[in-house]
């Protein structure tokens, strides 16, 4: 009867710890913030003290240009820097789903871009960019071409920032894409060979439509990350020059820290959550929806 | 599997690998190059790959933790010392503290079954999109006014246990549900309690998956900035903290500053070496495995 009850207990025993961290340090943030965002707040002040606006916060934001501009930077950077992985990191798997010796030291170095701090690759971004000393500038001035003013420069802070999400994510897209590869079917490599196929037939009509799912998932993964980004760009510009590369993130971290409204940076918080969760459900659903065209066209062939 | 055998490529692809292997290291190399130059080596014209190797910029940085006095550092400033040792308990705890939380939890999920997985993966899926710029103000507030422990590693700790549990549930749901049951029930045969079959049976059989989670965790810890902070006093500092704060000053000591972040970056390095095959398969297991 005993052993029964602990039985019975056993899996809230197990699941209460986790539970109430999340509880506490994670959804009740997360509640507190939506709440937040309906007062004007300064960080001195208690919550109760705070007076209730209502939504003149996401008021303000809709009519703030440094807001917008830094919604639309942040778009750009997303867009701009998944599309750019995507296309070379599935480039690279399929050119390199060899069976090659040293794949796994190949595979290992390519991890380390990801596994280092952002903080610290920031910090080795900004020493190459350097207008004196940094390696591309030394390189173009060494053949004899203008130097490029790499992060003080509008348009090329974005592109610089661009270049070193890139390095630093590609491979994420690239083990992920090459899993994929590896784990395809033989049978369909070999029957379309045997039907004469080339490789670049192969690619297009069999391979990449095969891994689309884990592509699609890649790409989710890949996309929320790159709404995440902060630190590497914190580093290198901190969001200037101007507000050329102040994406969301960033901004929200100043109007907290720098400008002291915590209203309006939780009201920021809550849009850029918004759009995240827009985002993972419009993929989710997607997924889902391609799962069921998929069973009903396995279905209509099995009827024929 | 023909494993030892390799397929013979044309040259231009081993130019290609080469070329790839230089851009990915490459970065890293120079800042390591960087960290033993002297600063009249960095900002001199001449080519940068000669120079007088030096162990200057490491001893400014760890100056604290040296057993003899090193001529060149006349004030020891003693910031990044501190960082380093709070950094590594705050990792350390956070890491074992959301493992066995999260160990526990993920069990109960796949063995209990009194939740679908599929709710367990979508929540999982939610908690990883939310930003740490997003916990900013609502973690600074309520750890300020409400629990009075900013300020504290404890504080810094939590925040990371929380961030974590999510993704470590999920890693190690899928390898919790590859253990046999009947090696479970062998053991409740034998007369253990709930407790000893998942200290004594289940936890031995998914240390790879631990490995993994562990890794993760680590890293998550060791190298976030943001919410370290704005939660962190003078005290309670981590590394990435004071290196952001020695970049914003205006003359910047590259030698020094590329020692501290190159001291930073040895340990994720070190687990990129000694456990890639983990990585992979951490970095695989949700997106591949579906």
């Amino acid at each position: 009867m005993q052993s029964a009850n602990v039985n019975r207990l056993t899996p809230y025993l197990f699941l209460a710890p986790a539970a109430l961290i999340m509880a506490v340090a994670l959804l009740y943030p997360i509640g507190y913030m939506i709440y937040a965002s309906f007062l004007d707040w300064n960080p001195s002040q208690r919550i109760g003290e705070a007076d209730f606006v209502g939504l003149r916060n996401y008021v303000n934001l809709l009519s703030d240009a440094a807001f917008l501009e830094s919604f639309w930077v942040t778009i750009k950077f997303a867009a701009i820097v998944v599309s750019v992985e995507m296309f070379i990191g599935v480039g690279l798997a399929l050119l390199l789903d060899r069976n090659i010796r040293g794949m796994s030291l190949l595979r290992t170095l390519f991890i380390l871009p990801m596994m280092i701090a952002p903080i610290v690759v920031g910090l080795m971004w900004r020493y190459m960019y350097h207008p004196t000393v940094g390696i591309f500038n030394r390189t173009l001035k060494s053949l004899g071409f203008e130097t490029v003013p790499w992060l003080s420069d509008g348009s090329w802070a974005f592109a610089s920032v661009v270049i070193a999400d890139v390095w630093q994510w590609t491979p994420f897209i690239f083990i992920l894409s090459l899993a994929a590869l590896q784990s395809l079917p033989q049978s369909a490599m070999e029957a379309s060979r045997i039907d004469g196929a080339t490789g670049w037939q192969q690619i297009i009509h069999i391979k990449l439509p095969l891994m689309m799912p884990v592509l699609i998932v890649t790409l989710l993964l890949r996309l929320i990350d790159a709404f995440k980004v902060l630190e590497v760009i914190l580093v290198l510009t901190n969001g200037g020059p101007g507000l050329s590369t102040e994406i969301l993130s960033l901004r929200i971290s100043r109007t907290a820290s720098e400008f002291r409204e915590l209203g309006e940076a939780a009201a920021m918080s809550n849009f850029l959550l918004i759009l995240l969760m827009l985002l993972t459900f419009g993929m989710f659903f997607y997924n889902k929806a391609v799962e069921v065209r998929a069973a009903r066209l396995r279905a209509a062939a099995e009827e024929d | 599997m023909s494993d030892k055998t390799y397929d013979k490529q044309n040259p231009a692809f081993y130019a290609l690998l080469v070329a790839l292997v230089v851009m990915a290291v490459g970065p890293i190399a120079m800042m390591l190059m960087t960290s033993f130059k002297l600063n009249v080596d960095i900002m001199s014209d001449t080519s940068s790959l000669i120079f007088m190797p030096t162990l200057r910029n490491y001893e400014t940085a760890l100056c604290d933790f040296l057993w003899y006095e090193a001529a060149h550092v006349d004030y020891c400033d003693k910031t990044f010392g501190r960082a380093l040792v709070n950094s590594l308990i705050i990792s350390l705890v956070s890491t074992v503290l959301t493992l066995v939380i999260g160990c526990m939890a993920a069990y109960a999920l796949v063995r209990f079954r009194f939740m679908g997985r599929d709710t367990v993966s979508l929540s999982t899926l939610a908690m990883r999109m939310v930003p740490p710029a997003v916990l900013l103000v609502p973690v600074f507030g309520i750890w300020t006014f409400q629990f009075q422990i900013d300020g504290t590693r404890a504080g810094i700790i939590l925040v990371y246990v929380a961030m974590n549990l999510p993704f470590v549930i999920w890693i190690l749901q899928s390898f919790i549900v590859q253990v046999p049951i009947q090696l479970e029930e062998a053991a409740r045969m034998d007369g253990a309690g709930p407790f000893q079959v998942f200290f004594l049976v289940v936890l031995p059989l998914i240390k790879p998956g631990l490995a993994a989670a562990a890794i993760f965790t680590f890293r998550v810890a060791w190298n976030e900035f943001l919410l370290a902070n704005a939660l962190a006093d003078r005290n309670s500092r981590t590394v990435p903290v004071t290196i952001v704060n020695s970049m914003t000053e205006f003359d910047i000591d590259w030698g020094v500053i590329m020692a501290t972040g190159m001291l930073l970056a040895i340990p994720p390095i070190i687990f990129t070496f000694v456990a890639s095959r983990q990585i992979i398969t951490g970095m695989t297991a949700g997106a591949v495995k579906g």
